[in-house]
This record gives structure tokens, sequence and C-alpha cells, in this order.
């Protein structure tokens, strides 16, 4: 049966680990390449780098980056931030990742998601929404949620879940859910926001903004119906394991992938 | 003359694709790898790997624009080991359901769209069942997980299907996830990004290798074309 994932992602600048709160106040946090392997190690399924600086410039660094991180764990990753052309997702998928990331190029050309897909597979394009609730209106209707590009600073005038099927209409394989309200705050997945879109679209979904415990994996999978999980700073900081956020979702009935520690 | 040398794997590259992950895997259980870029590279290695992920037609495509889809078939035919991982399985097959290619019609059966599967694409780890022993598995316990990320999956048609699969792993119905027809072997997952039990399984290919290597015949071993060289 298929596991429901758990993935650790890594917010990269400058080819650093680092970590703020909503996309500001940034913390350097460690070397991808080593994080990675550690998070293999401790079980992750995957892992994810968004890179979060995404400057022309820092292209090599990433790809250095990638490469190192191929070389040490022997488990997916995928790379997002920045990635605007086919050519751009080929030097990265070629560096190393199995799966690229659009965010805010996909908003502004959603035909690349198609090229992408074309090129490579629709299973190495994964799309992320980056997603905020709207503001409550006086009428009764469904709120809906708002797409933010430019890492949650600038609006789209897109409706999340409708940009969802979109996007999986044009190819993307996979999406990554994140909650601009909970990113960083540590208050819980927004499962609403999750099972909007996982009730729409037949690709897999990953939770992603606002992990704060392992119950909160759970919820995202029972109760937003997501594939994987995704989070950061609980991690990085050792506030809990790889281990026990799967052992909790184990308990609570959810296929997961249990690694026996190796040896020392 | 006799000294030991590495087992040398060949992988085609034919444009796309991590390829980090594959030569790293192989390099770490011992193998020494060469790619494989055009018909001409194959020479005398002792196996060969086909990975790639992604749909049919255009992989058919770069490897006849590369010249490789000859010199595969010939290494088939002469019963040299082969590894074809993911869409490397699916290519064996007679054609594709996904784009309607023609494929290199190796195993008899098509490559069709998952059934009844509960998400599209197939994306994650799952678990492996072994159909009957073999040594690709040795070392690896019956139900392991690997990471799969496909849409569709080889079909066995014919006489021979149960005797071809090894395993079988269930997204919506069960699926192929592993066969071998003799030196031909095939994965549906990816072994390179599959943890320890994935470098088990490039490990168990390598010394599968290997032995076919000690036994094969000089002609074999040495292909014209690189002999006279």
């Amino acid at each position: 049966m298929l596991r429901r994932r758990v993935i650790p992602c890594l917010d990269v600048a400058n080819g650093r680990v680092v970590k703020g709160t909503r996309f500001v106040d940034l913390i350097d946090e460690g070397d991808p390449a080593e994080l990675a392997e550690r998070y293999a190690a401790e079980g992750a399924d995957e892992i994810c780098f968004l890179d979060i600086t995404a400057a022309p410039e820092a292209r090599a660094t990433l790809l250095d980056v990638v490469e190192r991180t191929a070389r040490r764990a022997y488990i997916p990753l995928t790379v997002g931030g920045g990635v605007r052309s086919v050519d751009e997702m080929r030097d990265v998928l070629r560096a190393g990742a199995d799966k690229v990331s659009l965010n805010t190029a996909a908003v502004a050309d959603p035909d690349l998601v198609r090229r992408c897909a074309n090129r490579f597979g629709r299973q190495a394009v994964v799309v992320a929404i980056d997603a905020r609730q709207r503001p409550s209106e006086s009428g009764d209707g469904p709120r809906g949620w708002d797409v933010l590009v430019r890492g949650g600073r600038e609006a789209t005038g897109l409706e999340a879940v409708a940009w969802a099927e979109r996007a999986v209409a044009l190819g993307a394989g996979e999406l990554l859910v994140t909650s601009i309200d909970r990113d960083g705050t540590q208050s819980g997945f927004d499962t609403a926001l999750l099972r909007a879109i996982s009730d729409r679209v037949p690709v897999p979904v990953i939770a992603s903004g606002g992990a704060s415990g392992p119950a909160d994996f759970v919820a995202a999978v029972i109760e937003g119906g997501a594939d994987a999980v995704l989070a950061a700073s609980i991690f990085h900081r050792r506030l809990h394991s790889i281990g026990a956020v799967k052992a909790a979702m184990a308990a609570a009935g959810l296929p997961v992938r249990l690694v026996e520690p190796a040896v020392a | 003359m006799t000294r030991a040398r590495m087992t040398q794997v060949a992988v085609v590259d034919y444009g796309a694709g991590n390829l980090v992950s594959i030569g790293q895997g192989l390099e770490a259980v011992g193998a020494d790898v060469v790619w494989a870029p055009d018909g001409n590279s194959l020479g005398e290695a002792d196996a060969l790997i086909v990975p790639g992920v992604g749909a049919s037609a255009p992989a058919m495509e770069r490897l006849r624009d590369r010249g490789l889809v000859d010199p595969i078939l010939g290494w088939i035919r002469d019963g040299r080991p082969y590894l074809g991982i993911c869409l490397g399985l699916q290519l064996l097959f007679e054609g594709s359901d996904e784009d309607d290619a023609e494929t290199l019609g190796v195993l008899p059966g098509r490559t069709v769209l998952l059934e009844d599967a509960p998400t599209l694409p197939h994306i994650g780890w799952n678990q492996v069942v072994a159909r009957r022993p073999h040594p690709l598995f040795e070392g690896i316990g019956d139900g392991a997980d690997f990471y799969f990320v496909h849409s569709y999956a080889g079909r066995l048609a014919g006489y021979e299907a149960d005797e071809l699969t090894l395993a079988e792993t269930v997204h919506g119905r069960p699926f192929l996830s592993a066969l071998a027809r003799g030196p031909l072997l095939g994965v549906q997952f990816h072994p390179e990004r599959s943890g320890r039990d994935g470098l088990r399984l490039l490990a168990n290919f390598v010394r599968l290798a290997a032995g076919q290597a000690a036994r094969r015949p000089a002609e074999l071993a040495a292909p014209a074309a690189v002999r006279t060289a």
C-alpha cells in the first residue's frame, strides 16, 4: 500500500538552510546536503529544497547544493525556487533533482507547466501554491483562498482551488499546498484548504505550512486528504523527530514507511 | 590478464532526468560506471542499465536519434545483463498506451495505465511483494518499500507472464513491479532513490553481472568493434 510521506523542507538561501517566520527574519540552520543526509537516515521519505534567494547569480550555488545532496541522500529530492524555463528545469534535474517545483513562474506563464510536463513527464513537475484565506465578507458563501506569489508577498487574483485544478490540467503531477496564514506559526495545517484541493484533483497533494507536532501530520492526511506532509523548523530545531511523527501516523492507522535506525 | 577489475556498468544517458543518483548508487556498491550517450559507447561493459522517467514516445525518439536502439536490442539478444528502471522497463514492451508509442518489443505485452489508482501519478514509497524468489532481491525483505514515480506500468501478456513476474505492487490493483527473463531484469521503482534496500538491489545486480561476465565467452566479452580498437 502506498505510504503517506513525511518530507522535511529545507529553505535554502545562498547555499545555506534558513528558516524564517512568514518568509522573513531568516535564521541560519546549517548545510543543506548535511541536513538532507541526516533526515534520510532518520527516515525522511523525500527531501524538498526551496531556494528562496532564487537570484540568477545564485543558480550555480543551488546546482552545487543539489548535486552534493543527491550524492549523499538516496531518497528523492524536489527542488523549487526560481525555475522559469524548460532549460532551467533540465539543469536542476541533471544536477540530481527528481522533481522541480514551479510557483511564481507557473502563475506568470501557465503554459510553462505544460512544456515542462511534455519534456520531462508530469511526475517531475510539482506546482507549488501559496494560499491565503480570503478576508471575511458579508455573504455566507465559501471564502476561498487567494494565490500569492513572490514568497507570499504578491497577490495574483487567482483562487487557489481553481488554480490547483488548472495546474493539474496543464500537467502538474503533484501539488505542494502552503498556507501562508499558517506558515511558520506552528498552529497546525489549514486542513480546510487541503481538503478543498485534494477533493478536486487526482494528483498527490503535499501539505505545508503550520506544523507544530505529530498530531498535525495526522490531521493533514485524515482531515485534509494530503498524501504527503512537509515541515521545516520542527525538524531542524529537533522539536520532533521524523520517527516520532511517523509513529503517531502509524498509531492513527496511516500507512507509513518505518525505517530502522542505522547501526551506529 | 586475469587481474580482478571492477564490474563495469554502462548507463544509457539519453538526455533527460537525474543521472546523478544512479551513478552515485552504482559507485557506492563498487561498480565502475560508464555513461553511454550513443550507440558506440556500450563497449566492453559487463552490464547495461537503462534508466528514465516520463513518456515513451519522446524517449524512443531520443534513443533513435542517438543510435541506441539497435545496440540495446543487440545487447539483449546476446543475453547480456540488463536492468531497466522505470521507463527502462516499460520500453521493453511492445508499445505504450500513454502515447501509442511503439517500443522495443522485447517482452510480450504493453505499458498500460494503472487501474483503479486512488491517485495518479503513483508517487511515493510502496511495498514490493515477491511472486518468486530471485537473487536480485537477496537480503531484501518481502514487502520492502521502494520509491515509485509513474502512472503507467508494463503488463505482461502470453503464457510466460506468470513465470517472468518477480514482484507486484498494489496501487488500486496489483501491477508488475519487477520482472526477470534470464539476464534481462526490470524494476518499475527507483532503486537509486530507495535508501538502503535500493542500494542492496543495485549491489545484487552488479554481483549477478560480475558472475555472468566471468562465464561469458570471449567473443561476447570483447565485441569486434572494440577489440580492433
